[in-house]
């Protein structure tokens, strides 16, 4: 069977059935994507054709923005962050609006919380604990980040760390060096150690597309990554030069459908850095949602790698509760 | 909804357009649209209604132009266009600079009045129609400014009259009224009837700016005001967009008028999906070819041939994409296709897709509203010869085909009577520019479709029209090379009857037919005799229509000869210079025997071989551009040969006429069927011998003489000739044009005996304009 008629007949199933369970990754195949054509401009056309097809406004609007706090993964990754630091993240993860803007919104017994808090290993100790109660998954970064030159067995063990003090998720990075040279065996390998180090912790693959360069390497590596186990692809560190983008998000959704439509698992996506603002939230949730669906704007299969994001929601949100526009020092801090 | 409902479904609600301005301004209008004539609004005549598609009501009542009312706006562009091209380019530029930013001012405007006109969603005219409209005056803003050096020998016509269509109504004004008033004409634009009111706010910008009264001049009305400014003889040329169909009558209602003419008509347009392709971006191209403006879109991509590799892919994905198209509200920014333009378009699709239907194609359709809508429809197990697959929907209606190779997929390419667009799908940039080079299509896009810039020409092939909107060659629709006129000479009637008497001294010659490369004789197995001043020189055949069809036949089998290198046919050319030279006394004295004096007889010959070598030079150097359009694209003007091309030579200058037409047409790579001078062939057949002698390959130059205006006749309506020169009487001129309205072939008339064929009007780039077509190649890059 050729993946063309894989596909064509997985489609109906895929349509029709509802969530077939973690992605357990599968052996390296290369005819998933060796030949994948991407065109550049085709997809930088779509991607900038999105937001002048779909508007939301009003309510509809203040919904979709509450929506995109659900898939927040609410983050610090700086060198000087502290205990302090991170416990303030965690109150904000846990009160993400102001509470008048919550009654305003009617939203008051929804338990708004934002998707989870993204730290690095040390610092998940004091996030799990300051989150202790309040459901929300800490989700670390591990495997050396953000560049992930660290020798393999290290790198697993830091996964390990991590997973054995409390965290739930866990973002590794691939080696660039693996896509570079399309060594794509020593890559699936990798990931695949990782995967089995993360245990019952799910696995963000980051891709760090902006040191990828080319969407056919982003197509191919995204495949990879999820032929390893990944349960989510992950675009940036946001500490590439380039972090994420539409068009290179589109690649990956594009890539995690193919592999749903060939292996019927669905893949989780997760566009980080460089997101400040509250309607670059509306144009990924339109994207997920015109490409892949509902369910794609769920906190399970989607989630947004942001810091400053939500504080801008936030004053979208005050000026729809009250009508006037909102100063960031009145909510707040993180 | 409260947000907790709204978080269940994730909707995306109402977006709608405030259209409280524009309906504010068609209130103000309680009795209706007058015309724009002379820079003033008339009082509103007979008027009839015009409906928001989408919803049914109405929403204005405009005029119906009567001929009077033509007659009037004609009369104000004829006393206008004088001083409006006496202005400098400068000043005519700053005119247009002015209606861009304004357009620019009234976008919001004119978007919620196009989209409440037409029924086109708001994303199409706000993110499309309108900033093209803006981008189209800017850029010939410029062209105004420098037309005086870059397309220098070139006047304007005088007074354009424009008739537009309803799919793109400001769009498609623009592309009309920008190039005419850079080059200095004044106009009088008829918009369509269902959609006349951007154009009429459009005047009131006109208006704003202080534009000279009569430049612009703006009458409404139905087919009638339409034929009424096509038909009025105060009119120096037409510009029309529109049916295939009008395009023909238009073609034979001003056959012999002397006015100017490009027509943008009807296509279907293939889509052509090869297996290396980037399979998303060519459904997300299937979405921006088909589904874009409801699919009433002349260059839509309407026909899909895919690869039989991935077309079980494709079609999936492309079924897939379909379920999230959104058709509805055009005022509702989520909206991806609105209403369709009228009901009585809607009926035309309807009962096409019927007969489809009935033919047995399988039909995959999305939703649509009740109402003037119409859903989103793959129609797939379609036959070449199915009504889906030949006729012009012009609603959003696609048919996919598969293929199995690249020639397959141009043969099915080009397997239409139509020639406008073609989108070209594929990673492999070999495969792309060799099947953009094959296709016949005025645009061929690859790896995006429906892509338009105002810095590249738009237009098509075959019965998608003639002349180009947009970029250098858009201004050459509105520019003409000066041309000699007067009246024709008068041909004697041509006898085939034997007379006596006159016999030469030399042997005797008798001229055959020169077809495929071969001397026949002709199908009559009659003869006439060629006079000179002192008696019959000899005999030539007379050909009949079964031997111009021979010759059209040869001729279109000689296809080598427009893939040839200019290099080669410059070769040839040269090479015909040298032979000719080398028996230049030989060609001296038939002149003379012909009643040349000696010196003459000289100077004639020696002005054909400095011909040859013009054309030889010209054979790799009239080049095509890469026009400055998008960033990341390269579009590449081609000049191609229009094809097979019917020549009919001057009787006079029957030698250097001969020469000065042929030689341009078969540098550009054209094949041509040529018919001599008719009482003077034998200067153009003794011509035989140096194609013989110069490698000339058969088919592509053929000789049948005879009866001019018989064989003109049959050139004119034969549809395997793309081109057609007719240097002839005045009758038959409009006969040639005419006859040319069947498959809309170029042609180009002139009076017998008004060029000096010796001098300056002898050769020129014009005649190599005429001699070729432009096809713009876009191409995208980037990894």
């Amino acid at each position: 069977m050729t993946v063309d008629e894989r596909t064509a007949a997985a489609l109906p199933a895929t349509l029709a059935k509802g969530d077939p369970g973690r992605n357990p990754g599968m052996p390296l195949d290369l005819s998933m994507f060796d030949g994948h054509a991407v065109n550049r401009q085709a997809t930088e056309r779509r991607a900038s054709t999105l937001g002048g097809r779909r508007s939301v406004k009003k309510a509809h609007q203040a919904a979709w923005l509450v929506n995109a706090i659900r898939l927040v993964d609410l983050t610090t990754l700086s060198g000087d962050d502290t205990a302090g630091k991170v416990r303030r993240l965690c109150a904000k993860a846990r009160r993400p609006l102001a509470a008048h803007i919550v009654e305003g919104l009617g939203i008051a017994d929804l338990g708004l919380t934002v998707g989870a808090v993204c730290v690095y290993p040390t610092m998940v100790p004091h996030a799990v604990e300051a989150l202790d109660g309040s459901g929300i998954p800490v989700a670390s970064v591990a495997t050396g980040f953000p560049a992930g030159l660290m020798p393999l067995d290290l790198r697993l063990r830091e996964i390990e760390w991590a997973v054995a003090r409390g965290a739930h998720e866990i973002d590794i990075v691939i080696t660039r060096e693996h896509v570079l040279r399309q060594d794509w065996r020593a890559l699936h390998d990798e990931v695949r150690q990782m995967r089995e180090a993360c245990g019952e912790a799910h696995m963000k693959a980051i891709l760090a597309t902006g040191d990828l360069q080319t969407l056919r390497n982003v197509y191919s590596a995204s495949m990879v990554a999820m032929q390893a186990g990944a349960d989510f692809i992950k675009t940036s560190t946001g500490k590439e030069g380039v972090n994420a983008t539409l068009p290179v998000s589109l690649v990956m959704i594009r890539a995690l459908r193919d592999y749903g439509l060939v292996t019927g698992h669905r893949i989780g996506f997760k566009p980080a850095g460089g997101m400040k603002q509250a309607k670059e939230a509306l144009a990924w949730q339109v994207m997920m949602r015109e490409e892949l669906g509902r369910p794609w704007l769920e906190p399970d299969l989607f989630r947004f790698g942001a810091s400053s994001m939500l504080g801008d929601i936030e004053r979208q949100l005050e000026h729809h509760v009250t009508g006037r526009y909102a100063a960031s020092h009145r909510h707040a801090a993180s | 909804m409260s947000i907790q409902e709204i978080l269940k479904d994730m909707s995306y609600g109402p977006a709608p357009e405030d259209p409280s301005i524009v309906h504010e301004w068609l209130a103000s209008r309680p009795d209706g649209f007058g015309h724009f004539i002379d820079g003033t609004f008339t009082a509103p005549g007979t008027t009839f209604e015009v409906q928001n598609p989408a919803t049914g009501r109405v929403i204005a009542r405009v005029t119906q132009g009567s001929a009077a009312d033509v007659d009037a706006a004609v009369k104000a562009a004829r006393k206008a266009q004088p001083a409006w091209a006496d202005l400098s380019g400068h000043e005519r530029a700053r005119y247009l600079y002015a209606i861009a930013r304004h357009v620019q001012q009234h976008a919001r405007f004119l978007s919620v009045l196009e989209a409440i006109d037409n029924g086109k969603p708001i994303r199409e005219t706000r993110d499309i129609d309108v900033p093209l409209v803006a981008r189209h005056f800017y850029h010939h803003a410029g062209w105004a400014e420098i037309a005086v050096d870059e397309l220098p020998w070139t006047e304007p016509y005088g007074v354009c009259g424009q008739v537009i269509p309803w799919n793109f109504p400001l769009l498609m004004l623009a592309w009309k009224i920008a190039p005419a008033l850079a080059a200095g004409n004044t106009v009088v634009l008829k918009p369509a009837e269902y959609t006349p009111l951007t154009a009429l706010a459009f005047a009131g910008i006109c208006a704003e700016v202080g534009l000279p009264a009569g430049v612009v001049n703006i009458v409404t009305g139905d087919g009638e005001t339409g034929a009424a400014i096509v038909g009025h003889e105060g009119i120096d040329k037409i510009a029309f967009t529109g049916s295939t169909e009008v395009g023909k009558t238009i073609r034979r209602q001003i056959a012999g008028t002397g006015k100017g003419l490009t027509l943008e008509l009807g296509g279907k347009s293939p889509f052509v999906v090869f297996a290396d392709a980037d399979l998303d971006a060519a459904v997300e191209g299937v979405v921006d070819a088909i589904w874009f403006n409801q699919g009433q879109v002349c260059c839509a991509g309407a026909r899909i041939l895919v690869a039989e590799a991935v077309a079980s892919r494709f079609e999936m994905l492309l079924r897939a994409r379909m379920e999230t198209l959104r058709v509805g509200d055009p005022l509702d920014k989520c909206t991806d296709m609105g209403a369709i333009v009228h009901p009585v378009q809607l009926e035309r699709i309807r009962a096409l897709v019927e007969q489809g239907k009935a033919e047995g194609v399988e039909l995959h359709q999305g939703s649509a509203p009740e109402g003037c809508f119409y859903p989103p429809t793959l129609a797939t197990n379609v036959e070449p010869a199915s009504v889906l697959s030949t006729d012009e929907i012009f609603g959003p209606v696609v048919t996919m085909t598969t293929f199995r190779t690249p020639s397959e997929a141009v043969e099915l390419a080009n397997n239409t009577r139509y020639g406008l667009a073609a989108s070209i799908w594929s990673e492999n940039v070999n495969l792309c520019l060799d099947i953009a080079a094959q296709v016949k299509a005025g645009v061929v896009w690859i790896n995006c479709t429906n892509v338009f810039d105002a810095g590249a020409g738009f237009g098509g092939y075959r019965e998608s029209g003639f002349g180009r909107e947009g970029g250098r060659e858009g201004m050459m629709a509105y520019l003409r090379h000066p041309a000699p006129s007067g009246p024709a000479v008068e041909l004697a009637r041509l006898s085939a009857v034997p007379h006596d008497g006159g016999g030469t001294d030399a042997i005797d010659r008798t001229a055959k037919l020169f077809v495929g490369g071969k001397q026949s004789r002709p199908d009559s197995g009659y003869s006439y005799a060629v006079a000179g001043p002192a008696g019959p020189v000899g005999l030539a055949g007379l050909g009949n229509r079964k031997d111009i069809r021979n010759a059209v036949e040869a001729a279109a089998k000689a296809v080598g000869w427009g893939g040839a290198t200019g290099h080669n046919r410059a070769q040839i050319l040269y090479y015909m210079a040298e032979n000719l030279s080398a028996r230049s006394a030989e060609f001296a004295a038939r002149l003379e025997a012909l009643g040349a004096e000696p010196s003459a007889a000289r100077a004639e010959v020696e002005a054909a071989i400095r011909r040859c070598f013009w054309y030889a030079a010209q054979a790799d150097k009239f080049d095509g551009a890469v026009h400055q359009t998008k960033s990341a694209h390269v579009t590449l003007a081609m000049h191609e040969p229009l094809g097979v091309m019917g020549i009919v030579c001057p009787s006079q200058a029957p030698f250097l006429g001969f020469v000065s037409l042929v030689l341009p047409a078969i540098a550009m790579g054209n094949r041509v069927v040529t018919v001599p001078s008719q009482p003077y062939p034998l200067a153009a057949t003794d011509l035989y011998q140096v194609f013989e002698t110069s490698d000339l390959p058969a088919g592509v130059v053929n000789i049948v003489s005879g009866p001019r205006d018989e064989l003109a006749k049959t050139l004119a309506g034969h549809d395997e000739v793309a081109g057609m020169w007719y240097v002839g009487g005045a009758e038959g001129s409009a006969m040639v044009e005419r006859e040319s309205a069947g498959n809309l072939k170029q042609t180009w008339t002139e009076a017998d005996g008004a060029r000096d064929w010796s001098g300056r009007d002898g050769q020129g780039r014009g005649f190599l304009h005429r001699a070729t077509q432009v096809k713009n190649i876009w191409v995208p890059y980037g990894e």
